[in-house]
This record gives structure tokens, C-alpha cells and sequence, in this order.
């Protein structure tokens, strides 16, 4: 092949040269989850104090001290629990920069988006007052603490429920869901949406890798759109093709509709002591809550 | 007591399985399958093995012709009738173990089974230590089907069979899609399960791994119809039946002035080593 024949771009780079496409931040999206699932997964089977607590204690442990987060209306008693929380991660071996991170990079953006009218709306003493055209806005003391109570409130819920994502697998943490009375098809359910979402995830991977593959210029939005149509469809008959099959699969170890779950977990004293100690906690955290500001 | 005596656990008469009304799976099968015997279904993609195991595991029921498996109707096994005691009896293994693997993880998948018999949770904890043992993944029991390479899946999803006890075990493509290594690893786990006394019935078209994991082996045909039936060595040597069933193919090239005929596996390269020599031909 001589130099003149090289093949030439089939479109010049225009100005979205250099952007990152909905194709490579889709496909970046789809590998993290595949990466942050395999990471939480590994995790979450390691050595560390709350991963060695039977997950039927560790469930009631981890709702016992939400309900009391929830609770509670001091900053103090809410500090007190999160500083609880961070000392479980770390006892757990748990990264502590991305435990940290990966809760408060979020939650005062979207708690704070709910909270906004309260600033304003809760009556009481007004700090200061904002012109905004005709009208004066002006945000209250008990409206702010109010919302640095909800924001904190709902960071220590969610870091809570981060820390048993990342010390207790998926799967422990459905089958601990029968501690609730969820009945066990619901359990089934969700563990092989658990079991198969991953392996669309593959599969779209690869669906959006191979027009990546091919792909020699930008194409129109139109172009996009009929593509992601097209791959939907083709994942949804994919999908509905492969229970079929998954159920034929089930059949053929003797499922006849009636659903059975495996467990093996064991009650331990001390599981039983660290799940009493979790309740403790709770209810002196509600108490304390009606004294301390 | 010489194999032949042995009882009959399938036995098929003119069975048709037709798809949708329109498309035929299978067309005229005659076939008996005897206890203890390790067999090989044979066939090109589309040939109709998958199909064929499906109707021997009771899951789908012949659309003619009769069929009786373990004494049972098939027909009436698919529709429902004593498939609980059926399937205890007759394990199958999917081709694509992420059908097979359909729970969150390893141990909860090689435990469906037993706990779907109703077995006390001993009995299930002992059934599954030994699926486990037998195909050497212990360590993989809490993990996640999605973290497993290809040959732990196939391992796992044999596992989940096998935890049922099953008298009769059919594999469907087991070696499919696996590198080399892991491929031999599973035919030698194979090759363990028969000789523990299981009717054993496996579907390829890898020629490579019938003599080792059969005593006979049942061609099927691009018909949909069973082309030959016989010892290994039998078939293995029939270049014109191998063509026929669109598992060998020829072709003529040239190296310099020398022409060759190959027949080779479909699919396979006859240049690299290890390609089997039986299958090549110089003029």
C-alpha cells in the first residue's frame, strides 16, 4: 500500500473535538458500576469487624441506628452517630477517604435541594433578608438549623447504609431481608435482578464497544438516538429470550413455583452482643436527643 | 452383566419437536439410551442436540412421536406430571452456564436444587460440599456468578446439577468457548463423573474430546435426523459421515507445486499443533 492510499478521516474533527461523547461516558458509566460491584463485592467478603456479624444482626443493628438518626433532632446526638459509624468503617477495614467521599460528595446537593424551601418557609427570627426583584426573601435561624439537622440526618442514613453495602454481600443482605417478613419470592426476585443486571451490563458493554469499534466519524444526533432505540429493543428481547431459558433452567432442577432460600447463617453471642449493643446505642441516641441540642 | 442388558432409561420412536409450528428441531429420531452408557451426541450448530436434550430432561415434550424416559412419558413429564421426582433423577447442564447460574451466588445455585426437593437443610448442606468437591471449587461458593472466568462458570453450573445426585446427567456443549487448558480440566471432571457409574450424555461438536468422554457415539445430521450410531472409533473414522454432518470440511490450496485435499475440524485450524492428523489428507 503506498502512503496516498493510507486511509484518510472520513470527517474532518469538528468543534466537539476533544468532548467526551455519550458513547465512551455510557461506557464509562457501565465499567464503573461493573468495577464498583466486583470492588464493593470483594470488599464486603474481607476480613473486618462488621463483615464477621452474622448480616441478620447486622441488618437489625443498621435499622435500629437509622430509626434513631431519624429520631432524633440534635446535631450533637447526630455527630455522636456519625462519628459511631466512621469508627465502625474503620474497624471494618473500609477505604476511608472514598467511604467518606462517596456520601458527602452527594447527599448535601440533593438533601439540600429538598430543604431549600424550609430555609425560608419556618418561621422565627430572620438572619438576614435577600432582594430578588420585587421580592424579599429572607432565610430564618430555625430554617437553617432545621435544614443542617435534615442534611446531617440524612448523611449519617445513607453512610449507614453505605458501610453495610460495602461489609455485607448483596446476596446476604437480600436473604436478611426474610428478617423483615419479605416474603421469599420477593428475596428470589431481587437476588436474580441482583445476579443478572451485571450480565446486560457485559452485554451492553459489548453492544456499545463494537459500534465503538466501527465508528469513523461523528454521527448526527438522529443517527444516536436510532442506535440507543435500537440496542434497547435488542437488550429487551435478549432479555425476555433469556428467561425463558432461565426458567427452563429452574424447571429443570425441580422448580415447581414454590420458593426456598438458602441460608446458613448462625446466631453467635456475639453477634447477639454487638446487635444489643447497636440497640443500646439507638435508644440512648433517641434519649439523649430530648436533652441535647 | 455386558452393557447391552443393561435397563433402558430413554427410548425414542419417531420423535419430532417442531418450534413455534414452523421450525423442525428434530425429525424422526429413533434412539435408546441404556443406563451406565456415556454417549455423544454429535452434530453441527443447529443440528438439533440442544433440542434433543431438552426432550431426554423432560423440560419439553416431543411435538410427535413417543418418548419414555425412565419408564416416565416425557410428554407428561413436561406437562408437569411427576417432574419434581423426574428431575432428581435427570440433571442437565445448560450450554451457556449464565442460564444455569441464575442466583447471586455460587452456593445458593448448587443449593436450588436440593432445597427445591424439600431436603432438610443437612442434606443440603452435604449435597452441595460435594458438588462442590467433586468439581474442585470449594473456594468459589460465595462468590458472585459475575466475578467467575468462563471455566469456573461451566464448573459452577455443572455443580448446581450434580448437587441433585442425578443419575443420568446431560451436558450440553460443556467445553464450548473455554481456552485449552481449562478445557481438558473439564473433559477429565467428565471423564471422573462417568466412570462413578452415571448415564451420561453429552452434546459437541468437538471432535477432539469424544473418545475420551464416550463409548458411543449418536450422529446427528443438518436433517434434524440421526445419522449414524455407533463406537467412537467407528464414526471418528467415517471421513464421508464427518463431511455429512458438517463436522469435518475439505478444502484444496497449494504450497508451491504441491496440492493438498485437508479435512479438518470445522472451525479448526489444521495448521496449528495438535490439530488432529486423522483428520488430514495429502494427494
Amino acid at each position: 500500500m503506498t502512503q496516498s492510499a493510507a486511509p484518510q478521516p472520513a470527517a474532518k474533527p469538528g468543534k466537539r473535538e476533544g468532548r467526551i461523547g455519550w458513547l465512551e461516558q455510557t461506557l464509562g458509566g457501565i465499567t464503573g458500576s461493573i468495577e464498583h460491584a466486583v470492588f464493593t463485592e470483594q470488599h464486603a467478603r474481607g476480613a473486618g469487624f462488621l463483615q464477621e456479624i452474622d448480616p441478620r444482626a447486622k441488618l437489625g443493628m443498621f435499622l435500629a441506628v437509622v430509626l434513631a438518626a431519624s429520631l432524633t433532632g440534635s446535631l450533637a446526638v447526630l455527630a455522636a452517630l456519625y462519628a459511631v459509624t466512621l469508627v465502625a468503617a474503620r474497624a471494618s477495614h473500609v477505604p476511608f477517604a472514598f467511604f467518606v467521599r462517596r456520601v458527602w460528595l452527594g447527599i448535601p446537593f440533593f438533601a439540600g435541594i429538598v430543604v431549600i424551601p424550609a430555609l425560608f418557609l419556618v418561621p422565627g427570627p430572620r438572619l438576614f433578608e435577600l432582594p430578588l426583584g420585587p421580592v424579599q426573601v429572607a432565610p430564618s435561624a430555625p430554617g437553617i438549623i432545621g435544614a443542617v439537622i435534615f442534611v446531617a440526618r440524612v448523611g449519617v442514613s445513607v453512610s449507614l447504609a453505605v458501610l453495610l453495602v460495602m461489609t455485607t454481600p448483596w446476596a446476604d443482605i437480600l436473604k436478611s431481608l426474610r428478617l423483615l417478613r419479605v416474603p421469599q419470592v420477593f428475596v428470589l426476585v431481587l437476588s436474580m435482578t441482583y445476579r443478572y443486571i451485571f450480565l446486560f451490563l457485559h452485554t451492553a458493554n459489548g453492544v456499545l464497544l463494537a459500534r465503538k469499534s466501527r465508528m469513523v466519524a461523528h454521527t448526527s444526533g438522529r443517527e444516536q438516538r436510532r442506535f440507543i432505540g435500537g440496542t434497547m429493543g435488542n437488550l429487551v428481547s435478549r432479555a425476555f429470550m433469556m428467561s425463558n431459558d432461565v426458567y427452563a433452567a429452574m424447571m429443570a432442577r425441580g422448580f415447581t413455583g414454590e420458593v426456598r432460600v438458602y441460608t446458613t447463617y448462625r446466631l453467635t453471642a456475639r453477634d447477639v452482643l454487638v446487635l444489643t449493643a447497636a440497640l443500646a446505642v439507638a435508644a440512648t441516641a433517641v434519649i439523649a436527643g430530648r436533652f441535647v441540642s | 452383566m455386558s452393557e447391552v442388558e443393561q435397563p433402558v432409561v430413554f427410548s425414542l420412536r419417531g420423535v419430532r419437536y417442531v418450534y413455534s409450528g414452523r421450525h423442525v428441531a428434530l425429525d424422526g429420531i429413533d434412539l435408546d439410551i441404556r443406563q451406565g452408557e456415556q454417549v455423544v451426541l454429535l452434530g453441527a450448530n443447529g443440528s438439533g442436540k440442544s433440542t434433543l436434550l431438552k426432550l431426554l430432561d423432560g423440560i419439553i415434550g416431543p411435538t410427535a412421536g413417543t418418548m419414555r424416559a425412565l419408564g416416565r412419558d416425557v410428554a407428561a413429564v413436561a406437562a408437569g406430571e411427576d417432574a419434581f421426582h423426574f428431575h432428581r433423577e435427570v440433571g442437565l447442564v445448560f450450554q451457556d452456564p449464565d442460564i444455569q447460574l441464575f442466583s447471586a451466588t455460587v452456593l445458593d445455585d448448587v443449593a436450588f436444587g436440593p432445597l427445591q426437593l424439600g431436603l432438610p437443610p443437612e442434606e443440603v448442606a452435604r449435597c452441595c460440599t460435594q458438588a462442590l468437591a467433586a468439581m474442585g471449587i470449594e473456594g468459589l461458593a460465595q462468590r458472585a456468578p459475575f466475578e467467575l472466568s468462563g471455566g469456573e462458570k461451566k464448573r459452577a453450573a455443572i455443580a448446581s446439577v450434580l448437587s441433585l445426585e442425578p443419575s443420568v446427567l446431560l451436558l450440553d456443549e460443556p467445553t464450548a468457548s473455554l481456552d485449552p487448558r481449562t478445557k481438558w480440566v473439564l473433559v477429565n471432571l467428565i471423564r471422573d463423573l462417568a466412570a462413578e457409574g452415571r448415564t451420561l450424555v453429552t452434546a459437541t461438536h468437538e471432535l477432539d474430546i469424544v473418545p475420551i468422554i464416550a463409548d458411543r457415539v449418536v450422529v446427528l445430521g443438518e436433517e434434524r435426523r440421526v445419522l449414524a450410531d455407533g463406537a467412537p472409533d467407528d464414526v471418528l473414522n467415517d471421513r464421508d459421515l464427518l463431511i455429512r454432518a458438517n463436522l469435518i470440511h475439505e478444502h484444496l490450496h497449494e504450497h508451491g507445486r504441491i496440492r493438498h485435499v485437508h479435512a479438518h475440524e470445522t472451525g479448526d485450524d489444521h495448521h496449528a499443533p495438535g490439530a488432529p492428523a486423522l483428520l488430514r489428507e495429502v494427494v
